[in-house]
């Protein structure tokens, strides 16, 4: 099994007769993702990668049964179009934008909760390279080879970080359930806790790799998460030992400025709850590694 | 984006928050011109740059005579002021703030933020003011109040007060704080503020509420919905290399260190810094190139980087998944050969089109070090800077 996605998931693309949309909606569909169509206003009863393209997303989760959606949509409409999907009954929204403005996200994050729990929607991101369920299906921008299928959950801020623990794993033979990327910005749909959460639940998963950066309570959060819920193990990197204070490092949300912010200071605290913390950014796939071999003479002696 | 302590009073004062009188000043005359006109017999005249404790690295001059305004004016216009938010290299004076100086009775502390554990907006207050808020937390955590704002709703006038009685204000002042407090608050919410900070803010003698001083930093994201704040950005405050980044889609960010870093990715760009002190290096920048990078971009990424003095070794670590690292080849070769490169480069590429970008390395014919994994590269770029060292002293000894 996996987390999120899978063959079966009904996705649909907004924005997606963009350009860069439709590249990605093609790699998709080539790793045999379940695309059923896209939406852009406008552009409704027309056909796309011999796919229906829908007005509103409304008309999407009715005429081609969409359960999720990938959002592509440019940084000052984005917000909207996720308040579109989540009114129109999407369970599991995807933002890759970059640049949002904050307050539209604190807007988003504050409309969902009008829906009651069981019809809330998911958000993962934006600003995000999106998800992997190796050799069922992505809804993202990653290149889907370097994933190989395994058991082992991976959830990162960072998208190329990401990638990099992929490729780290996979040279070593190590695979992955379902690869996460929450994305950089400041507020954002789904917290590493909440996806650590269905990685725990996921009878396929048997340890999760979770790759955190400066800035913002999230990491500290997940961490106290997994010492007071979790039985699997989880290596844990904090990326940006050397970022100054104060300078914002690419990501909106990369940014030291409280107490707790530092690399240094997530990684201890990370530590301090039990998680295995991977010494350097080239020791992610061989700390997952010797986590899997501690846990599997763990079980043994069980047996 | 920050902006200037006058700017930001200007802004705060269209939402109804009382600020002293005062008037921006680029010269000596200038500053005696605008305390004539502000009136009264004593002044502040303060330096206008990107960073608070500007009183305390001597920024603000009181004053009771003209003369002496166009004395202090002097003595700060082309002044560097160092304080401990500027770095050691400090910044510039440029432009004058002078202000009525008016007779204290108590500074409060009054600030906005996007609290990132709410996800909203969170006003924090406390009873002493005039001192950093880090300091405050340190010496009186017990003393701050916080509020955090319903997004769909906004501010509500009960929670203004509860801060206002909270602050151990009197009847007379609390409707004043109010006022400053829901103005605060519409500022940061219509102007796309990630913060908002009046320190101190002032009961005078006479009773009045005054913004002192404040400070106003904006989301970046959203400027383009906000032309009348994107157009106070003041180029001379930030980093001209960084301002340059900027206009070729670059994020770029300068360190202390000798190594250049060319990356795609803001975590794989840290994780690369991290991974070269770690073999025992020090990264000169923080740079991500983006994505979807063309071989142009590339250039003018290597160019920025380049340009700065410190470098002695290059590091380009490409993971592509948007990007192509066939571009990425191209740019890094363009570069190279019109730079005339001297220092070691060390190049990693993996993802889409590696294969591609790797023979566009090798056919150049440049002396470029590939590396394969990410420890491999940032080893081999410390090993090849040390070596070059090593070289140029050797050859300096002979």
């Amino acid at each position: 099994m996996s987390i999120l996605i899978d063959e079966t998931t009904r996705v649909i693309v907004q924005g997606f007769t963009g350009d860069k949309a439709t590249f990605h909606a093609k790699e998709m569909i080539a790793y045999g993702t379940n695309v059923v169509g896209g939406v852009t206003p406008g552009k409704g009863g027309a056909k796309h990668l011999d796919r229906p393209v829908f007005n509103t997303v409304k008309e999407a989760v009715q005429q081609a049964g969409a359960t999720a959606s990938l959002v592509f949509v440019p940084a000052a409409f984005c917000a909207d179009s996720i308040m579109e999907a989540a009114a129109a009954g999407i369970k599991f929204v995807v933002a890759i934008t970059d640049g949002i403005p904050a307050q539209d996200m604190m807007m988003v994050k504050r409309y969902m909760l009008r829906f009651p729990k069981e019809k809330r929607t998911m958000l993962v991101g934006p600003n995000c390279a999106g998800v992997i369920s190796p050799g069922k299906a992505m809804m993202g921008i990653m290149p889907g080879h370097i994933y190989m299928q395994g058991n082992v959950g991976v959830v990162s801020r960072s998208g190329t970080l990401g990638y990099e623990a992929a490729s780290q794993m996979k040279a070593l033979g190590i695979g992955i359930t379902t690869s996460v990327g929450i994305g950089g910005d400041p507020i954002n749909g789904s917290s590493f806790l909440d996806v650590l959460k269905l990685f725990e639940e996921d009878p396929d998963t048997d340890a999760v790799m979770m790759i955190g950066e400066i800035g913002g309570p999230q990491e500290a959060e997940a961490a106290q998460f997994v010492k007071e819920n979790m039985k699997k193990p989880v290596v844990g990197y904090v990326a940006g030992l050397t970022a100054p204070k104060g300078r914002r490092m690419g990501h909106a949300g990369a940014i030291i400025s409280a107490f707790g912010d530092t690399a240094a200071e997530k990684a201890e605290i990370m530590r301090s709850l039990g998680l295995t913390v991977a010494p350097s950014p080239a020791e992610l796939g061989s700390t997952v590694a010797k986590a899997l071999a501690s846990r599997s003479k763990k079980t043994a002696v069980k047996v | 984006m920050d902006i200037h302590e006058y700017q930001a009073k200007e802004l705060l004062a269209g939402f109804g928050v009382v600020i002293p009188r005062g008037g921006v000043a680029y010269s000596p005359e200038q500053a005696v011109y605008r305390a004539s006109e502000i009136g009264g017999t004593r002044w502040a005249v303060k330096a206008q740059i990107h960073s608070g404790a500007r009183g305390k690295a001597g920024g603000v001059k009181i004053c009771s005579t003209e003369d002496e305004v166009r004395q202090g004016a002097k003595a700060l216009l082309g002044k560097r002021l160092i304080t401990h938010q500027t770095g050691p290299e400090g910044r510039v004076v440029h432009r004058l703030y002078i202000e009525q100086a008016v007779p204290i009775e108590r500074e409060l502390y009054v600030g906005l933020v996007l609290d990132r554990k709410s996800e909203r907006i969170m006003v924090v207050a406390a009873p002493q003011g005039g001192m950093e808020i880090e300091e405050i937390a340190k010496n009186t955590p017990n003393a701050i109040l916080r509020e955090v704002v319903e997004p769909a709703i906004g501010m509500t006038a009960f929670q203004a007060r509860e801060i206002a009685f909270g602050l151990g204000l009197g009847p007379a002042q609390v409707s004043r704080a109010v006022t400053t407090l829901l103005g605060a608050y519409r500022a940061f919410r219509d102007l796309d503020a990630t913060m908002v900070e009046i320190n101190p803010l002032v009961v005078t003698k006479d009773g009045s509420l005054l913004a002192l001083d404040a400070k106003m930093t904006f989301d970046d994201n959203a400027l383009f919905r906000r032309p009348n704040v994107s157009e106070l950005r003041d180029y001379a405050e930030e980093d001209p290399r960084e301002a340059q980044a900027g206009e070729h889609g670059l994020n770029y960010v300068a360190l202390d260190g000798n190594i250049g870093c060319i990356i795609n990715g803001a975590g794989l760009a840290m994780a690369t810094m991290d991974m070269i002190k770690h073999a025992g290096g020090e990264p000169a920048n923080f740079l991500d190139v983006g994505g979807g990078a063309s071989p142009e971009r590339v250039a003018a990424a290597f160019r920025l980087v380049l340009a700065d003095p410190k470098i002695e070794a290059m590091l380009v670590n490409i993971f592509a998944g948007i990007n192509r690292c066939d571009w990425v080849a191209q740019g890094v070769v363009q570069a190279a050969r019109e730079t005339q490169m001297k220092i070691p480069l060390v190049v990693r590429l993996a993802g889409t089109n590696v294969v591609e970008g790797q023979k566009i390395l090798k056919d150049s014919g440049l002396p470029i070090i590939t590396a394969d994994s990410l420890a491999d590269a940032a080893e081999r770029v410390v090993k090849a800077m040390n070596d070059a060292k090593g070289r140029s002293t050797a050859a300096g000894r002979a």
